[in-house]
């Protein structure tokens, strides 16, 4: 009873729920505290070591820092994302 | 034997200065000699809270300057034993003093001091700086609010990046009606954030802002919960295990409300 009382009358978050996830990204942030450069050195050294391996689109490749979802789905963690179309791979390790 | 502790927060207006002058005030009465240190150049207040203002005749400036010697520039709190205060200089900014120096001073006051207290200004600029230089532990200040916990987490970095280890936190101005109703972060949302020891929870208190009208700490009202919530701090700097006060009396109609709704609900 008092758990449908909550979703009828509680449809929106709690504020507090909305700053407490808020402060969490943006600490994630703050706290990596990550410069263009830092980024771009990331990049160059990523397609360094892939183009080892495999012939990729460096024009368009694509990375970031950004945040996701826990495991257990209970907590935002930073992640690093990278997008790295592959247009071909060599086999030549074989 | 004796300590030098910094009041901080980055963000401007969570309460330092209040807490700077209560919890200096707390550990006088205790029978601990202090000293409290306005590092705010060009924006002093501490001495307003105090009601010392009147009193000034040479500041902190004037001390690392050489213009006068120490023990001139320390007002000393008539009120209460053992207090006493070095207010900063109004007329210069922040740059007239240096870390160095900052550092020397408190060499010279621990001699004479058991605690010295250091009002730290807003901002991570060269006022932080010459606030901390000296600082063995920090008392980091916080408010329920995103701007004050991200600017406190930042000054926390800060600390630990200076090497004052094991910073504090004090949160101050919290409202037990709001985060009951799920409209302020709680104390475990805020120390989940931030990852550090809690020294203090100071209630939202009026009694606030009528001692500091009065120039009056609100650590001598045996009636305030801020005063008891501030006592309660100088116990645990003193190294006393005292439990955290609970909010749950000054709920009023919202208490009586939900006890309603939970008889309905039943």
């Amino acid at each position: 009873m008092l758990l449908d009382l909550g979703k009828i009358f509680g449809r929106s978050k709690n504020s507090k729920d909305v700053a407490k996830e808020r402060l969490k990204l943006v600490l994630i942030h703050d706290r990596a505290n990550v410069s263009p450069q830092f980024l771009e050195m990331l990049k160059s050294e990523i397609i360094k070591v892939i183009t080892n391996y495999m012939d990729i689109d460096e024009s368009s490749l694509e990375i970031q820092l950004t945040k996701t979802k826990s495991d257990d789905g209970e907590s935002v963690v930073p992640a690093l994302y990278a997008n790295i179309p592959i247009k071909n791979i060599r086999n030549s390790g074989k | 034997m004796s300590e030098v502790i910094v009041i901080t927060s980055g963000k401007g207006g969570v309460g330092k200065t209040t807490s700077t002058a209560n919890i200096g005030t707390g550990l006088a009465l205790s029978g601990s000699k202090t000293v409290l240190i306005d590092t705010d150049i060009g924006l002093r207040n501490l001495d307003v809270v105090m009601g010392l203002e009147n009193r000034i005749v040479y500041d902190l400036v004037d001390v690392v300057e050489g213009n006068c010697r120490v023990k001139q520039a320390l007002i000393k709190d008539k009120r209460f034993d053992g207090l006493y205060l070095i207010p900063a200089a109004q007329t210069r900014d922040k740059s007239a003093v240096k870390p160095e120096q900052m550092i020397k001073l408190c060499e010279e006051l621990r001699e004479e001091f058991d605690y010295i207290l250091i009002d730290c200004p807003a901002g991570i600029e060269q006022g932080f700086k010459n606030a901390i230089a000296a600082a063995d532990r920090a008392i980091v200040v916080t408010t329920p609010e995103v701007s004050a916990v991200r600017d406190a987490d930042r000054i926390i970095g800060l600390l630990e990046a200076n090497e004052i280890r094991n910073p504090k936190l004090l949160i101050n101005r919290l409202r037990a009606d709001m985060v009951k109703r799920g409209d302020m972060m709680s104390i475990d949302d805020i120390i989940d954030i931030l990852a550090i020891g809690l020294i203090g929870v100071v209630p939202d208190d009026e009694k606030i802002v009528v001692s500091t009208n009065r120039g009056e700490p609100a650590i001598c009202d045996s009636k305030s919960l801020a005063g008891q919530a501030f006592r309660n701090v100088v116990r645990r700097i003193k190294g006393e295990e005292v439990p955290f006060m609970t909010f749950t009396d000054d709920q009023g109609l919202v208490m009586k409300l939900k006890k309603l709704f939970g008889l309905k609900a039943n």
